[in-house]
């Protein structure tokens, strides 16, 4: 036991007050862990091509805003993705390869990591409306080898779309640029971008350029498959690849 | 064994202290010297083979980041010696891609539709880039072998809605139908006559025992001279007074027992009430025009083709 002293690490001062204080210890791991984040996360914030800006991104109108929403809920990225990579059979299949700036205003993004089903980054405007609410309906109406489950019921069930410019509002906190005026009409324009006969179509789309108008009667009132599908109907159509640079942003 | 190496260890001159290597008695293992309440800790060395690997992966970390994009700089971040990038990657990837296709591809492109369909070569290979557009693009719609389903037409059969030529099919692949985004798509839409209140329920319903009688299956009211009459006035401007329709206008033909959405009355009685029409949307902006030609030539060989 004698011999204990003896063997003390040797240069024992610094790795030896920080192996015996625990308070001391925590506070060198927090700092040298702060480092790896400093270095991984800090030049993100910074560096040019991490932040590409491109032409026609909008934030959602009400009515996509609230689609997105009915997608967050029905857990639709657990087997979806938004997300085609730059590799040359996915961009075959689903169109040019996502751009960051493409869900900047998605809060949270919906990326996704699993593909039950297909990519649908770019499902706008490659179906009829009429199609993506048979495919919600009962997926194998149309598509015999689908796995997809029916969401029948949200075409029988009313949109609680009420609050959407108190999210908008919300969103605009975390740096989305809803303007008062967008979210002043917000519940008009949710009404009038679901119904071909509602007045005011005109409004929506010079407030959100490219918003697919919706065919329902506005006497129906508003469902959830309504919002759902404006939704899907403006994934991915944003940017206008035939005047996108790849080459001004290579990375 | 262990006796003999404690034994040689302590036989060095003066005791294990301070810079002196002791051995543990039992196993005969270096200690490190660390020791509390007697449990002194051995001081095992690393396996050779999990040390080499262990080198060998912080030099290739280093060439790594030689090599490829590594650490960011206050304006931009290292290259690397390749200047390697995903953006130029797929561009290559694709080009590539385009190089092997590109003898196929350029013979479509240049050539005018009737000429692809006539000459064996070109078909064949324009019948084979279609098919795999279509797979991709249309089956979803029109079925894998475009046999079409309840609102989405049938491409097998005669009867075209917009026009069954080489170019209706692709003026309609190109744009669309009612499609809003595009300003040259197939626009026109039946009248809504029942929701808009340009017909009542009774005339309708008397419309709709007219158009039965095109239909195989005699299962409704008899039609009557009204209904005929309200046929001709309403109906026939479009669809034409026998039934035969007008591809210009998109309104099908009654007449050849193909129904897009069904030939019961109660199915009739509903496209009367409602009006519309089908909607397609248009590809211009999605497919490349050689991938259209090749679509159009398919969908035209497919069968119905006029």
């Amino acid at each position: 036991m004698s011999q204990s002293s003896q063997h003390a690490p040797a240069g024992g001062g610094f790795h030896k007050l920080l192996e015996t204080n625990s308070i001391l210890l925590v506070v060198g791991i927090l700092l040298m862990v702060s480092v790896g984040g400093i270095v991984e996360i800090v030049p993100l914030f910074y560096l040019k091509n991490t932040i590409e800006k491109v032409e026609g991104v909008r934030p959602y109108s009400p009515l996509e805003l609230a689609g997105y929403n009915i997608y967050v809920r029905e857990g639709c990225y657990t087997c979806h993705s938004q997300m085609i990579r730059p590799l040359r059979d996915e961009v075959e299949r689903y169109g040019h390869y996502s751009l960051a700036a493409e869900s900047m205003y998605d809060h949270p993004f919906q990326w996704g990591s699993k593909r039950n089903g297909p990519d649908i980054a770019r499902v706008g405007g490659k179906y009829s409306n009429d199609w993506q609410r048979d495919h919600l309906r009962s997926p194998r109406s149309v598509v015999p080898s689908s796995i997809m489950p029916g969401y029948a019921f949200l075409a029988s069930t009313p949109l609680r779309g009420e609050h959407m410019a108190e999210q908008m509002r919300v969103l605009r906190i975390t740096g989305v640029p809803y303007t008062d005026e967008q979210i002043e009409s917000a519940q008009a324009d949710l009404l009038a971008q679901n119904a071909a006969d509602a007045p005011g179509a005109a409004e929506v789309q010079k407030r959100y350029p490219n918003a697919v108008l919706g065919d329902a009667s506005s006497k129906a009132g508003v469902t959830e498959e309504d919002a759902l599908v404006a939704y899907l109907q403006h994934l991915g159509v944003s940017v206008d690849f035939k005047i996108y640079d790849d080459k001004a942003n290579v990375r | 064994m262990s006796e003999d190496t404690f034994d040689k260890a302590h036989a060095a001159p003066g005791q294990a202290g301070p810079g002196k290597v002791k051995i543990d008695r039992v196993s005969g293992t270096p200690t490190t010297g660390h020791e509390w309440d007697g449990i002194e800790e051995l001081n095992t060395p690393l396996p050779r083979w999990w040390v080499w690997t262990f080198w060998i992966t912080a030099i290739w970390g280093l060439a790594y980041m030689v090599a490829y994009p590594a650490w960011p700089t206050l304006s931009g971040g290292t290259q690397g010696l390749f200047a390697w990038s995903s953006r130029t990657q797929i561009a290559d990837e694709v080009a590539d891609l385009q190089k092997t296709r590109g003898p196929v591809l350029d013979k479509i492109k240049d050539a005018p539709l009737d000429k692809i369909e006539s000459d064996p070569e070109l078909l064949a290979a324009a019948r084979m880039v279609g098919k795999v557009a279509f797979a991709t693009n249309c089956a979803s719609c029109h079925g894998a072998g475009g046999q079409g389903a309840k609102g989405y037409a049938n491409l097998n059969d005669d009867d075209w809605i917009w026009g069954g030529k080489l170019a209706d099919v692709k003026q309609t692949i190109e744009h669309g139908v009612r499609w809003e985004a595009d300003k040259a798509t197939h626009a026109t839409a039946m009248p809504a006559f029942g929701r808009d209140g340009l017909l009542t329920p009774e005339q309708i319903s008397l419309i709709a025992d007219h158009v039965r009688t095109y239909a195989e299956t005699p299962d409704s009211d008899a039609p009557t001279p009204a209904g005929e009459k309200l046929y001709a006035d309403n109906c026939a401007s479009c669809h034409g007074v026998d039934g035969k329709g007008n591809a210009e206008m998109g309104a099908p033909a009654l007449f050849d027992r193909v129904w897009l959405y069904g030939s019961d009355k109660p199915a009739i009685v509903a496209r009367i009430v409602n009006g519309g029409g089908a909607v397609m949307p248009s590809w211009k902006d999605k497919l490349d025009d050689t991938t259209i030609k090749a679509l159009t030539v398919y969908v035209h060989s497919l069968g119905g083709g006029q």
